[in-house]
């Protein structure tokens, strides 16, 4: 018998932290993730042909990141784990005996196939942006916020040299930031949420210190970067020919409507934009993980439903490095224990439940004040794009729900074809379903990945060996 | 300021690509994507349907939206896809199947 062996898919700050504090305990750990460097979206590192010696000006929380990659480096030498970079995972696959057969495409092109077999798998895969539709969302240069964040960590540039950050969430200060001090001039940071709520919620606040100076150190940022904040306010739409050229603003009412009477225009060739955050479920889904309305559902030791399944990070709720660390330690102390043989002991990581309580809540009362303007979707003209990919008009979607009587989310797709493309409904989704007036339904994707056809036949062979 | 003086970048040499048949510089580890937006250039595909042009969305590989021909292989997402000395990137019209 080999050692116990566990597959951590994602190579974020859950992942590592749960590859670090299982492989500390004796278990053989295969690391895989779609990323040329693992860091994932937090600590996502700039490519070493670049060159940066002090890629820790686009970062927080640097000695943490010291930390995990020192860890990280000195388990792969031993030997104890290992890191399989540029690896797209499109499927994990249970086997009653042999516990799991992780599939995966190889390199940027993502035709050739790899396959990880191991006890016991965790899944990290952390969550992507979700961004509402308006008028000109589709133009080049109107960006997500995160993405803004990916290109400038990753591949050291912006866009362009005139910003506006919109929409809503925690999200948006870094961003604001890092754009500033990266160069861009930002014209301005408008946030729909409503400054309000955070008073009245100053007990989560006052709870978690480390937060309120968190945000005071962005406040001193944006101040020093001269970037105005406009609270309350909404982005209209966007204008250009071929790219953007302006943004149309507005402030709300106390009802979450645009008041009319203060919308202006704001000059900008960028516009990195996020209604807040959702997480990749489809792995999950596919190994028929339990899905609680958007989070996959864990226990306090982070596994799933699904016996020797663990998850998390964002996967399992969205709230930031910190948690996600916290979840990943938490996770990766449970597999050692399990995979031994043993039932854990919940006091060795008692620190870190805490920490997970505690932002847990603070992030529950995060999500209750960022939320998008309550009447977003009568800002979407008929003849906005709502699906990217398939170019499905809001007009074509409230046909179908009008005309056609299609009252679910499954409903509007087969009519308009929203959420068929590439993407497989994960950028629009949210939007669809807001413009249609329905529920905001979990997509289920059969496979994580577009994946060739040939692949998929020669996948299917292996299993009948 | 910019991105790579903010930290101190000491790239390797840059080295040369085509867009289009045009050259034009690219810095080694720089994805297509990065290494249009420093050439300027925000959008290089349209749409199958309206024609419409796109570029970046996302900036991580989930929304599709960047899709690029690179050596003759289509719809390649441009914000994943590391450049190599001498590769030949296209602007993309609908499938970019020249059908
Ligand atoms: C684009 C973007 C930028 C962000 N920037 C910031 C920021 O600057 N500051 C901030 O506070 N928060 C930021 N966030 C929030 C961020 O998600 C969390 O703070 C944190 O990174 C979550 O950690 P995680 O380990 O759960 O997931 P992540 O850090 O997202 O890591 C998940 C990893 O899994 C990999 N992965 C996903 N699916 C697969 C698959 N199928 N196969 C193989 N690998 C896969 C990904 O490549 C990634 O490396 C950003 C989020 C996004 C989407
Ligand atoms: S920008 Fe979204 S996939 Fe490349």
């Amino acid at each position: 018998m080999t050692e116990p062996s566990l597959a951590v898919i994602g190579a974020g700050p859950a992942g590592l932290a749960a590859a670090l504090a299982a492989a500390a305990r004796g278990i053989r750990v295969t690391l895989i993730d779609s990323a040329a460097e693992a860091g994932g979206q937090f600590y996502r590192q700039p490519a070493p042909g670049l060159g940066a010696r002090r890629p820790q000006a686009l970062h927080h929380q640097w000695r943490t990141w010291e930390r995990l990659r020192d860890g990280l480096r000195a388990h792969v030498q031993a030997g104890t784990v290992r890191h399989m970079t540029d690896h797209h995972v499109w499927f994990v696959e249970r086997r009653d005996t042999a516990g799991f057969a992780v599939h995966a495409l190889v390199g940027p092109e993502q035709e050739q196939p790899a396959e990880v077999r191991a006890a016991a798998v965790l899944l990290a895969t952390g969550g992507y942006e979700k961004v509402l539709p308006f008028p000109g969302w589709t133009l080049p240069g109107v960006v997500t916020a995160g993405g803004a964040q990916a290109m400038l960590k990753g591949g050291l540039v912006l866009p362009g040299r005139t910003a506006v950050v919109a929409g809503t969430g925690p999200l948006l200060l870094p961003v604001a930031t890092g754009l500033a001090a990266a160069g861009a001039t930002v014209a301005a940071l408008v946030d729909s949420a409503d400054p309000k709520s955070f008073v009245r919620r100053s007990r989560t606040l006052a709870g978690r210190p480390g937060k309120v100076a968190e945000g005071a150190q962005y406040a001193g940022q944006l101040l020093r970067h001269r970037v105005r904040t406009l609270l309350h306010h909404t982005v209209v739409a966007a204008h250009g020919a071929e790219r953007l050229e302006a943004v149309t603003i507005a402030a709300l009412d106390r009802d979450g409507r645009v008041r009319q009477d203060t919308r202006r225009r704001l000059g900008c060739d960028t516009l990195a934009v996020s209604h807040g955050m959702l997480p990749h479920t489809d792995l999950a889904d596919a190994l028929g993980c339990r899905v609680d309305g958007t989070d996959v559902y864990v226990d306090d030791e982070q596994r799933t439903d699904v016996p020797g399944v663990w998850a998390a990070g964002e996967t399992t709720g969205i709230g930031g490095s910190a948690l996600s660390l916290a979840e990943g330690h938490i996770a990766g102390r449970s597999v050692a224990a399990r995979l031994a043989g043993r039932a854990p002991d919940p006091g060795e990581w008692a620190a870190a439940a805490r920490t997970r309580a505690g932002l847990r809540a603070f992030f529950a009362a995060v999500d209750s004040v960022y939320v998008p303007p309550a009447h977003w979707a009568e800002q979407v003209t008929d003849g906005t794009v709502v699906c990217r990919c398939e170019e499905v008009s809001a007009g074509a979607v409230r046909e179908a729900v009008r005309e056609l009587g299609a009252g679910d989310l499954r409903t509007v797709k087969l009519l308009t074809r929203a959420g068929m493309g590439w993407c497989q409904g994960r950028v629009c989704g949210p939007g669809v379903a807001g413009v249609a007036g329905c529920a905001e339904t979990a997509g289920r994707r059969p496979f994580a990945r577009p994946v060739p056809l040939g692949v998929l036949a020669r996948a299917g062979e292996t299993e009948e060996q | 300021m910019n991105p790579l003086e903010l930290v101190g970048a000491e790239p390797g040499p840059p080295f040369t690509v085509t867009l289009d048949g045009r050259e034009m510089e690219a810095l080694p580890g720089q994805t297509v994507a990065a290494a249009l937006w420093t050439a300027g250039i925000t959008s290089w595909r349209t749409t199958r349907g309206e024609g419409r042009p796109r570029g970046i969305f996302c900036g991580i590989g989930v929304c599709f939206d960047c899709l690029v021909t690179v050596n003759d292989r289509p719809n390649q997402r441009a914000c994943l896809m590391p450049l190599r000395p001498g590769d030949a990137i296209r602007t993309q019209e609908g499938t970019g199947h020249d059908d």
